[in-house]
Parts: C-alpha cells; sequence; structure tokens
C-alpha cells in the first residue's frame, strides 16, 4: 500500500522533485480495506463516491460500478469516522520535513493523505477549505482520479450547497445532485 | 506654564481612544447611509440607471441568481407554516416583477420596431398593450419568457375541461435550476415565484385572474423538473373575450 500526504499551498509538482512528498511502500495489501471487489468489473472505473463533513460523519455514499461487495450503512459510517481520524493524524504526525513559514506566518496546513494505493483499488481523497471531504475508490488503473474528485466537489457546489432546503453537515439527500453525479460517473 | 497647559489640551482626543479612560465613549450616531450605491463622481462606472431602457442587458450571471433566490426560499421558508403558504410568499415576491414587466417589455417592443413609438401595428411589435386574451398569453409565452428566461416556454395549451384556463408549460424551469425539493414538501414547486410574474404581467395587462399556480406535471420521465402554469381568468374577462368576438375582432 502506498500511501501519499502533501502540504498546502504552491503547484503541484513532480513527486520525485519535490522535498515535503513521500511515498512508502510497504508489502502488498491483499486484505479489502474498503470492502470493494474488482473481480468482474471493468479496469478503468470509478467504484464509490464518500463524503465526510468536517466531523467525520459521513454525509453521502455512492456506488458506482455494478459487482462490488455490499457493506452495510454501518461498516460505510465505521469506514468514514476511521478514515477521517487517520486523516487528522496524518496532518500532523508525518516524516516530511516541516516547510520553513516566511517570518509572520503561520506555519501552511499539511493536508494529510492524498491517496492510497492497493493492488485492488486506488483511494484519491480530496479535502475542500472548509473541511469537508470526498474520498472516491477508483480502480488502480483510472487516470485522472484528481480531476474526477474535482469535478464531483463542483457538482456538489451547484446541486447541494445551491440548494436552499440543504442544512450544513447533514447527509445528503438531493435527488439532482444524484442524477448529475449519475450522469458523470455511471458508464452507459 | 498655565498658557502652554491650555495649548496641549486644545485638540479633543479621537473618538475611539479610550485607553486612558474606564468608561467606553458612546460613539456619536453615525449620518444616515442612503442604501442605494452609486459610483463615486469621476468614474466611468454606470449605475443601473444610467443604462438604455430600450436595450436589454445582456446575460446576466445563474449562479448569482441562484443565490439571490435561494435566499428567498430560505427566508420564506423559515417565515411560513405550509407548503401552500411558501408559495403564497413566492407568488407575491414575483408579481410586482410581473406589473413592472409588463411595461419594460412593451417599451422595448415599442423601441425595436421600425415605426418606433408611433407604429400602429395590430399585434405585439407595435408596442401596444394585448387587449385580446391570446395575444396576452402568447406575449406571456413568448416575450415575457425571451425577456426572462432568453427562450420561449415550451408549451401553451387550454384546458379541456375548464374554458377559462390555460397553461403555460416549461420543461425546465431556469429558477429550479439548483433547487431540489425535499419528499416531505414534494408538493412545492419553486416556480411559484415565476407564477406570481405572470400574475402580475396578466393584472397589469387587464386581465384578472383567480390566481396563476405552479405545478410538477407528473410522470414525466424525459424532464424530471417539467412545469405546468396553470392562468385561471376571471369570469368577467372570460365575459369581455366573448364579447370582443362577436363583435368582430376586437372593433
Amino acid at each position: 500500500m502506498q500511501v501519499r500526504t502533501g502540504v498546502c499551498g504552491g503547484a503541484r509538482q513532480p513527486e520525485a522533485s519535490h522535498p515535503n512528498r513521500y511515498r512508502r511502500r510497504a508489502s502488498p495489501v491483499r486484505l479489502h480495506a474498503t470492502g470493494l471487489r474488482v473481480s468482474e468489473v471493468a479496469a478503468m472505473v470509478v467504484f464509490a463516491l464518500l463524503i465526510i463533513n468536517k466531523a467525520g460523519g459521513l454525509i453521502f455514499n455512492r456506488t458506482f460500478a455494478p459487482g462490488l461487495q455490499k457493506l452495510d450503512s454501518n461498516d460505510y459510517l465505521i469506514l468514514a469516522g476511521t478514515f477521517h481520524g487517520i486523516h487528522a493524524i496524518s496532518r500532523t504526525i508525518s516524516p516530511a520535513p516541516p516547510v520553513q513559514p516566511l517570518p509572520g506566518n503561520r506555519r501552511p496546513p499539511t493536508t494529510g493523505i492524498e491517496s492510497m494505493e492497493s493492488s485492488h483499488f486506488r483511494l484519491t481523497c480530496f479535502q475542500t477549505p472548509t473541511g469537508v471531504k470526498f474520498l472516491l475508490f477508483t480502480s488502480p488503473e483510472q487516470p485522472n482520479t484528481d480531476a474526477v474528485v474535482r469535478r464531483c466537489y463542483e457538482i456538489y457546489g451547484e446541486f447541494v450547497m445551491k440548494n436552499p432546503f440543504y442544512s450544513l453537515e447533514m447527509p445528503v439527500r438531493v435527488e439532482k445532485f444524484d442524477r448529475a453525479l449519475g450522469a458523470y460517473l455511471v458508464r452507459p | 506654564m498655565p498658557a502652554a497647559t491650555t495649548t496641549t489640551a486644545a485638540p479633543p482626543p479621537p473618538p475611539l481612544d479610550f485607553k486612558n479612560s474606564d468608561t467606553i465613549p458612546v460613539l456619536p450616531p453615525s449620518k444616515h447611509q442612503p442604501s442605494l450605491r452609486y459610483p463615486s463622481s469621476g468614474s466611468h462606472r454606470k449605475t443601473i440607471y444610467d443604462r438604455s431602457l430600450s436595450r436589454p442587458p445582456s446575460a446576466t450571471s445563474l449562479p448569482a441568481f441562484a443565490y439571490l433566490f435561494n435566499t428567498l426560499i430560505t427566508y420564506h421558508h423559515a417565515k411560513s407554516g405550509s407548503v401552500s403558504d411558501i408559495e403564497t410568499r413566492l407568488n407575491r415576491a414575483g408579481y410586482p416583477i410581473g406589473v413592472k414587466m409588463l411595461d419594460l417589455l412593451l417599451y422595448r417592443q415599442a423601441a425595436a420596431a421600425p415605426g418606433g413609438f408611433g407604429g400602429a401595428g395590430k399585434s405585439g411589435a407595435s408596442g401596444a398593450r394585448p387587449t385580446r386574451l391570446l395575444e396576452l398569453l402568447q406575449f406571456v409565452h413568448g416575450t415575457l419568457w425571451r425577456g426572462l428566461f432568453g427562450r420561449q416556454a415550451d408549451a401553451l395549451e387550454q384546458s379541456t375541461t375548464k374554458k377559462n384556463e390555460y397553461m403555460i408549460v416549461d420543461n425546465e424551469p431556469v429558477v429550479n435550476t439548483y433547487v431540489t425539493i425535499p419528499r416531505e414538501m414534494s408538493q412545492l414547486n419553486c416556480a411559484a415565484f415565476v407564477a406570481g410574474v405572470v400574475e402580475g404581467v396578466c393584472d397589469a395587462a387587464g386581465f384578472g385572474t383567480e390566481g396563476v399556480s405552479a405545478h410538477w406535471a407528473e410522470g414525466e420521465e424525459m424532464w424530471p423538473g417539467k412545469t405546468i402554469f396553470l392562468l385561471r381568468f376571471r369570469e368577467e374577462v372570460m365575459e369581455r373575450e366573448e364579447g370582443l368576438k362577436a363583435g368582430g375582432g376586437g372593433g
């Protein structure tokens, strides 16, 4: 499993040259950490999207590919809460050398885990400036997961945040969001 | 020596400087600020009052409108107890817009017509107020929708059961672009705001209505947001229309 974390601010650079980015290679994980199985699914797919609010509660989850292992809603809540905790830890405890802040400025906050890879899936985490986290589970071959997760954020901004009947931090039950997300991520 | 102290004490302390006193001074009441923003003189920015009335402004930002509309809905939602109450309030919010839109659109039509303001054409383009029911309905269906949303409404129908009821159909109302109704008030249609605009236009044109309401079209797969605006005209309007028809086409 590979875990990638990063530091806020500045343009993205190739990993090899970026001093604040590190890759750790552990023994390949055979266990399905997410319960997602790839047996009958095509190689390049988006499996699932989870949205976690800033308190660590799961506010949205949806799967997009057929043939995935079923998780019950309690497991999803545990997964969201656990990831929220690990993400928070990874922001403070990190082997990356600290960035020297400009005089008078605070140290830029680290972003925590950005992606996690195993032989079966890749988890891309995108955190918005307000602390909402988007977790995108894809197959390891799926390219441009950053762009995909950002597009999901845009759709969230359009149909959830602009919806007068949505109350912040609460579970997302917005039909137009579901429809737009389906149109974007479900392969016909 | 005393003279020197009086001269140094002469300038009054700045109003917010209360470092050396225990009591916080009360600020003098601020001067009344007019709420209308007007750019400072010398700048070349134009206000809405400097623009030509006859030229419609180019496209308006949809997200900006969505933000305002969102706030409007949230406000009325918080103030009202039932779904019909919210719809009535949204309808009332749209009504004054309709009254003004009739005048504005007719003025623009007249200015754009080749004959200018004196044009004596019969239908629409001259800037004359619609006097027949069908003219009014086409004005709402075409001109009003184009003026507000940049396109025509999708259909104009007459009710088969009641002859004073007409329906204007919009497959995807612009105002509902970002609005999703929660399940517990699925009857609510926020296009009631547009219904209010239509009601304002009808009333201002002299066609009194018993109310214009917005309803969801049910069982629609292709257009999940399809909305029907139901216009119910008053009896006297229908009687007048009958009389005009009998009298030979509005003579």
